[in-house]
């Protein structure tokens, strides 16, 4: 596939260097933990017995269905992270009670729009969660994620004018910032600063 | 508790019968898959109300298996119509192939 | 006032309050004018009113072996439930019927021209 001659390559090529033994060890590391604490949570208690049973199910299922590889270079911030989940949360509630109070106003229709949103961070990582959690709030929906050029395109309810498709777009912006604060590297970091929300080009 | 229960109890039972309405009424297969996504989760709400009332966790379990696979089911009936029409959304799929 | 009403009190009020988003959500279904609206609506009660009844739920039980049962469920909703939101949308967008006249911009359909514009430049190589 030929570059997008609309596309500018920077600062947007994606990051994906060839994953290192190391960072393969890592992560796999991290899909045990997981797929253990999973099965600890389903048996409800701790024991010995279920976390080597844990072990065990954990090393068959990615020995049988082995994890594509995702690029982490990050670690995990606590406190960014915290600052994301209680954002999300209220942009939870904010938006559920918007989408209802919009379900439930007398004879208006509610209009609509979709937005290309172009992200700073082109990984899998960063595309799929910020990706993640806007469909998880209702009143923005993803139609198309676009990997080559890290651009989500979204379907935004009860928009009205295009001064509040830019807030939204710098919305998504604000919204990928603090994940990558939360999670990202301090290369990721340094695209996040030099690129700050309000003056962000997008494709036409 | 009773109250709460009864209330709660009537409001997802309106729920559920507006989203019954649009599961007949359609009019694409897609609106009847969003639809009965929206039923399940009507569903697991109910189900969970139903063991905090009581305060009886047998049916916990279900809603594990319900939230795991919840999602089979919107997701392979998009694939179907997907496939239906194999042309014209191979376009729109083309941006994420590596 | 003990600690065991208070918790009572709070899950009700978490459970009515997701039945409430239940009920906005069908109301949603049955008036929103076309598909990918319609999908808004349905996000609710997958989302904030499944994890308001967990709470309420977690809240009632109030032990470890139901608490850590009740975590998984909201874990794996809120996994799932952007995977089917997800495959629909893409679905829907260019053959559903999309109400056009309802948007404000959509900044999609350039995108697929290019895309398919593309693909008919490198088609014959």
């Amino acid at each position: 596939m030929s570059s997008d001659p609309m596309t500018p390559a920077e600062p947007n090529e994606p990051l994906r260097p060839a994953l290192s033994r190391t960072a393969r060890r890592r992560n796999q590391v991290i899909a045990v933990t997981a797929l253990v604490a999973v099965w600890v949570l389903l048996w409800g208690t701790l024991s010995w017995a279920n976390i080597i049973g844990g072990l065990v199910v954990a090393a068959v299922l990615l020995a049988v269905f082995p994890l594509p590889p995702v690029t982490f270079a990050g670690r995990i911030h606590p406190l960014p992270m915290l600052r994301f989940w209680l954002h999300f949360l209220r942009d939870l509630v904010v938006a559920s009670a918007q989408v209802a109070w919009l379900a439930m106003r007398v004879g208006h229709t509610p209009q609509s729009a979709i937005i290309a949103a172009r992200l700073r961070v082109n990984t899998d990582l960063n595309l799929t969660l910020t990706a993640e959690a806007l469909s998880l709030l209702p009143g923005s929906l993803i139609l198309e994620a676009d990997r080559r050029t890290g651009t989500l395109y979204i379907h935004v309810l009860g928009v009205t004018s295009r001064d509040e498709v830019e807030r939204f777009r710098r919305g998504v912006l604000e919204l990928e910032a603090r994940i990558v604060e939360a999670i990202g590297s301090p290369e990721e970091l340094r695209r996040i600063r030099e690129n700050p929300a309000d003056r962000e080009g997008v494709p036409a | 508790m009773t109250a709460v229960a009864v209330t709660v109890t009537v409001l997802l039972a309106v729920a559920g019968g507006l989203t019954l309405t649009r599961v007949i009424r359609g009019p694409s297969i897609l609106d009847r898959a969003v639809a009965t996504d929206v039923l399940l989760a009507i569903i697991v709400a109910a189900i969970a109300t139903e063991a905090a009332y009581s305060r009886d966790a047998t049916a916990l379990p279900v809603l594990v298996v319900l939230a795991v696979l919840g999602f089979v089911g919107s997701v392979s009936v998009a694939r179907f119509a997907a496939r239906r029409d194999d042309n014209a959304t191979s376009t729109t799929s083309d941006g994420s192939q590596p | 006032m003990n600690l065991d009403v208070v918790f009572d009190v709070v899950a009700s009020i978490c459970l009515v309050a997701g039945a409430l988003l239940s009920l906005a959500a069908g109301v949603a279904l049955v008036r929103f004018p076309d598909l990918l609206t319609r999908m808004h609506a349905a996000a609710k009660p997958q989302v904030l009113g499944l994890l308001l009844v967990l709470v309420g739920c977690a809240l009632r039980l109030r032990t470890g072996v139901d608490i850590t049962t009740l975590v998984l469920v909201g874990a794996f909703s809120l996994a799932t439930a952007p995977v089917a939101a997800h495959m629909v949308g893409r679905v829907a967008y260019p053959h559903e019927d999309i109400r056009t006249d309802l948007l404000v911009t959509d900044e999609l359909a350039a995108h697929l021209d290019r895309v398919a514009d593309e693909r008919e430049h490198s088609a014959p190589a």
